[in-house]
């Protein structure tokens, strides 16, 4: 009882907290790695619907997005709500796909280019008229392989 | 002038963990995490106005749904609804007992790992309205996309006791034979509400 007991006097020790920062740099390093800072501001409204049949979309590199809805509230005033595409960073038309189609193959390499996706982000108010067009212009142009981008699981307002 | 005399002293590195942690939340916040997923489909190739029109597929062999303006739903010439579509759809492809009016099978072939198998003639034709809102078009396809990915299930589970999804690549790929995806979309032209 003499002879161990006496280091119990201070205590508990206290716990070092020097490799916290080890610890928090690394989940830091993590995030920062894994971080994809947005590449394109929205300027339309996509409230994407839901599938549950949803695979993921791998290689993002090779996936080039087209997203199609009504203009966002900003920009209400000087475009209306009808629903449009937008390309990169501006509103588009159909006939600005075959450019825009070209740009993003140009930007891969040739071995690339087969497995090349277009994701169509689509706003579940759109109608199939202007993504009916989208769709023959991508059948002409030849990029053939799309992405429905929906979100798993099922729609709780569904009846 | 006591206090020079002694070596420098450590840096207290304390609030390095406060500056880590800053950093930490603001990537935290930035980071966007959500995958892209979706349907995944492949469009038919451009129409060749010079190719030979390709032969017509008898009529027993099409599943034809027609969704008009108002999200209604046409399949097989009688008012239906999503909740019987992948019902109907799976029993047209896989047909299994052999009625008239549903799709006709192909002569047995012999595919690797699964054997001797009648792949299905059967095509699912899926034709819109200009005016068919795309949140209906999206769940036609996902109730069609279903119904294949529940026959595939369903004989992944005969032949190997697992589901399709959890099939290795040489396996998956002999389902992928003994049943393929046939969904058309037709060219696209308007259909009267």
């Amino acid at each position: 009882m003499s002879k161990f007991g006496k280091k119990d006097k201070g205590g508990t020790p206290e716990i070092s907290t020097a490799s916290l920062p080890d610890i928090v740099f690394m989940l830091l390093f993590f995030f920062m790695v894994t971080t994809v800072m947005r590449e394109v501001s929205l300027k339309v409204v996509v409230q994407q619907p839901f599938a549950t049949e949803v695979k993921k979309l791998e290689k993002k590199s090779l996936v080039s997005y087209i997203f199609i809805g009504p203009p966002i509230k900003g920009l209400a005033a000087t475009f209306g709500t009808e629903p449009r595409i937008q390309l990169n960073d501006a509103f588009a038309t159909v006939s600005d796909l075959g450019e825009f189609i070209i740009a993003e193959r140009e930007a891969r390499s040739e071995k690339e280019v087969p497995f090349m996706t277009t994701s169509l982000k689509i706003d579940k108010t759109v109608k199939m008229g202007i993504v009916t067009d989208v769709k023959q212009e991508l059948r002409e142009l030849n990029a053939l392989k799309v992405n429905y981008s929906t979100k798993k699981g099922t729609d709780i307002t569904a009846e | 002038m006591a206090r020079s005399k002694r070596t420098a002293e450590p840096i207290n590195a304390g609030s390095m963990a406060d500056i880590a942690f800053l950093l930490l939340i603001f990537f935290l916040v930035t980071t966007t995490m959500d995958v892209d997923s979706g349907l995944l489909r492949k469009l038919p190739p451009p129409l060749d106005p010079e190719a030979p029109k390709p032969p017509p597929i008898k009529e027993r062999n099409v599943f034809t749904v027609l969704v008009n303006r108002n999200d209604q739903l046409l399949v097989e010439g009688e008012i239906g609804s999503l909740s019987t579509l992948r019902v109907k759809a799976k029993e047209f492809v896989t047909n299994p007992y052999n009625k008239a009016n549903l799709s006709a099978k192909k002569d047995p072939a012999m595919i690797d790992m699964i054997g001797t198998y009648e792949v299905s003639k059967g095509v699912v034709s899926l034709q819109n309205d200009r005016g068919t809102s795309y949140d209906m078009y999206i769940r036609v396809q996902n109730e069609l996309v279903a119904a294949y990915r529940e026959i595939r299930d369903d004989l992944a589970m005969q032949t190997f006791g697992k589901k399709y999804k959890l099939l290795n690549k040489d396996q998956a790929k002999a389902v992928r034979r003994a049943i393929p995806m046939m969904i058309s979309e037709a060219e696209p032209r308007n259909i009267n509400s």
